[in-house]
């Protein structure tokens, strides 16, 4: 499978990642070869092997409708590179 | 030109869990900003999900109910995005392997005769509810993730709604369902019921039928928007069709936002094609198996849904299907309050008329549900003996329910105390029919030349009551004027 630099430019824009024509040039040849590489997968037969949902066997793990203390709030909004001690902060998003 | 309006509904329903779907902090409305969040919810390196059992238990009840088909087998899934109302840049969702598939929902017939059906289900799944945005002036967006991973099951229609009161009616019924289900509160205001519709129209033009683009309708905040949106939506569509001519094949599926005070839908943002959601499955939480035993322990955890209600209302009462859905879509406390009387009485129709005429009347003015109503099911059982033996008129009963409610006493003290009884000596009546007729010499001289004759005797009918102090046995009344009034006929 071969990308196009139109499929690498779709998948920077989805990641939120500024890439410059030069680098989608370099990323198109990359990411070729990544999936390329990939692809090598497809030479197994899988017909009889059954989808793999989860990379562990294991099912069913729940936990009870508890409620356990909330952060502090003061603690929820430490880290956040913005806030008015209420709310998180961003540059204004409209859908 | 002819068109058919083409409706399926994404319904949104926040399930009533004390704790969060993937994190233990709790789920409560209201609450100051950002009180509500741990560092799961705030998506923090390092943390991972565990599944909530009861938000589970609650989704299986629901599509169980719903007549889904519960997988055997489901898992979760990441759907990726930016956008600041999940930190963690992707919603945990099911994407294609949801925990059920297919079911309906029966809808009644409306009071007018119109609407009813079946309306398919395509699936229903379970996923994290997001946080909210607030877009303020000053160039920034305020986040509150208190509402970050509230459980959140999505139910999504087949396209089979054709009219925007339809629409309304199955989202109406869904609430019903859902609250005798006890799994959510269902308060649209609150967002803990949410609705989007996709909407286009089929047209039969000269040149064979065409389709217009599909719209979603997003901010539908009431049922009343829900039916406002989707008419003028129909419109629009149709006006813009005559315009452009675009058909399904030519445009993509838009998003439009619904603004109720202006009563028009508006563009948003085109809408990401799943495929750009890169869907995958989700590695931090293990599937989920549903054996036969499990689904059997939900299915016998299900009482009486509204449709099996009406039916026995119907079948066992011999309601109409109006009456029977009155009592049934007021919600359950006033089903089980009608369900209560008749152990008691065996005057069903009355029962129903009371509790619709009066009941409801009175638990609206005083903003009360019929759980804990002041007049309990017996005491209407009781009251409404009395009127039928005779012992009051129908117009007195009502006043002395009004006082039992006032006054939280029984009818009979109420009898006692206020000398509520019955007047039936046919002499008493006789004489006030007379002072009735002696007094409204004109009524006489209408009926005379022809005027309204029912209005008439009505009248003359509320006179003698008066006369009485209400206290007339309306049959006597009637049956005295009735003779009197043939008797003044034939003298000419």
């Amino acid at each position: 499978m071969t990308l196009t630099p139109e499929d690498v430019a779709q998948v920077a824009l989805l990641a939120r990642l500024r890439v410059s024509p030069a680098e989608v040039e370099m990323f198109t040849e990359q990411l070729t070869k990544i999936v390329g590489f990939v692809e090598q997968l497809n030479e197994l037969d899988t017909s009889n092997v059954e989808p793999l949902a989860h990379g562990v066997e294991v099912f069913n793990v729940f936990r009870e409708d508890k409620v356990e203390p909330a952060l502090p709030r003061a603690a929820a909004l430490a880290n956040a590179p913005e806030h008015n001690d209420e709310c998180f902060i961003v540059p204004v998003v409209i859908e | 030109m002819n068109y058919t309006l083409i409706i399926g509904l994404e319904v949104h329903v926040q399930l009533t869990t004390q704790s969060k779907m993937f994190a233990r902090c709790g789920t409560e409305f209201g609450l100051p900003p950002n009180t509500q969040t741990d560092p799961v919810s705030l998506g923090l390196p390092g943390t991972l999900p565990v599944m909530n059992r009861r938000a589970f238990e609650l989704a299986l009840k629901t599509a169980t109910a719903l007549h889904a088909e519960i997988a055997p087998f489901t898992k979760w899934d990441r759907k990726n995005y930016y956008y600041p109302d999940l930190p963690k840049n992707y919603q945990i969702s099911q994407y294609d392997l949801p925990f059920s598939r297919g079911g309906h929902l029966d809808i009644p017939v409306r009071k007018d005769g119109t609407g009813g059906g079946i309306c398919r289900l395509t699936r229903v799944h379970l996923e994290e509810d997001t946080g909210k945005l607030t877009h303020g002036a000053g160039g920034y967006s305020e986040i509150d993730l208190n509402r970050a991973g509230i459980p959140l099951m999505e139910i999504v229609t087949e396209p089979d709604i054709r009219s925007a009161a339809d629409a309304r009616g199955c989202l109406e019924e869904l609430r019903l369902v859902l609250r005798y289900l006890e799994v959510s509160d269902c308060e649209m205001q609150e967002g803990s019921l949410r609705c989007d519709a996709n909407v286009n129209l089929h047209i039969e033009t000269p040149h064979g039928a065409i389709a217009t683009p599909i719209v979603e309708v997003k901010n539908l905040n009431s049922f009343r928007s829900v039916e406002r949106a989707l008419e003028y939506e129909a419109e629009r569509q149709f006006r813009q069709w005559q315009e452009d001519g675009l058909t399904i094949k030519d445009a993509h599926k838009e998003t439009r936002g619904w603004s109720d005070p202006e009563g028009v839908t508006k563009p948003q943002r085109r809408k990401e094609t799943a495929a750009d959601y890169r869907y995958f499955p989700e590695p931090d939480l293990v599937p989920v198996v549903v054996d036969d035993a499990w689904r059997a322990r939900v299915k016998a955890s299900i009482g009486e849904l509204p449709a099996a209600r009406r039916a026995r209302f119907e079948a066992d009462f011999g309601l109409t299907p109006y009456d029977a859905n009155v009592l049934v879509e007021q919600g359950r406390d006033v089903a089980d309050y009608f369900d209560a009387v008749v152990t008691k009485t065996s005057e069903y129709k009355l029962a129903s008329n009371w509790i619709q005429q009066d009941i409801l009347r009175i638990a609206k003015e005083l903003k009360l549900t019929l759980t804990g109503f002041p007049v309990g099911p017996d005491e209407l059982a009781e009251l409404i003996g009395r009127v039928q033996r005779g012992e009051l008129n129908t117009n007195q009963g009502r006043e002395v329910l009004a006082k039992m409610v006032e006054r939280g006493q029984s009818a009979e003290a109420i009898i006692e105390a206020d000398g509520y009884k019955m007047v039936s000596d046919r002499g008493a009546i006789a004489a006030a029919v007379d002072a009735a007729l002696a007094a409204n010499p004109k009524a006489i001289e209408d009926l005379k030349k022809g005027k309204k004759p029912d209005a008439v005797k009505g009248f003359l009918r509320g006179q003698v009551m008066k006369q009485t102090g209400g206290k007339a046995d309306p049959k006597v009344v009637l049956d005295l004027l009735d003779a009197k009034l043939a008797e003044l006929a034939s003298d000419g």
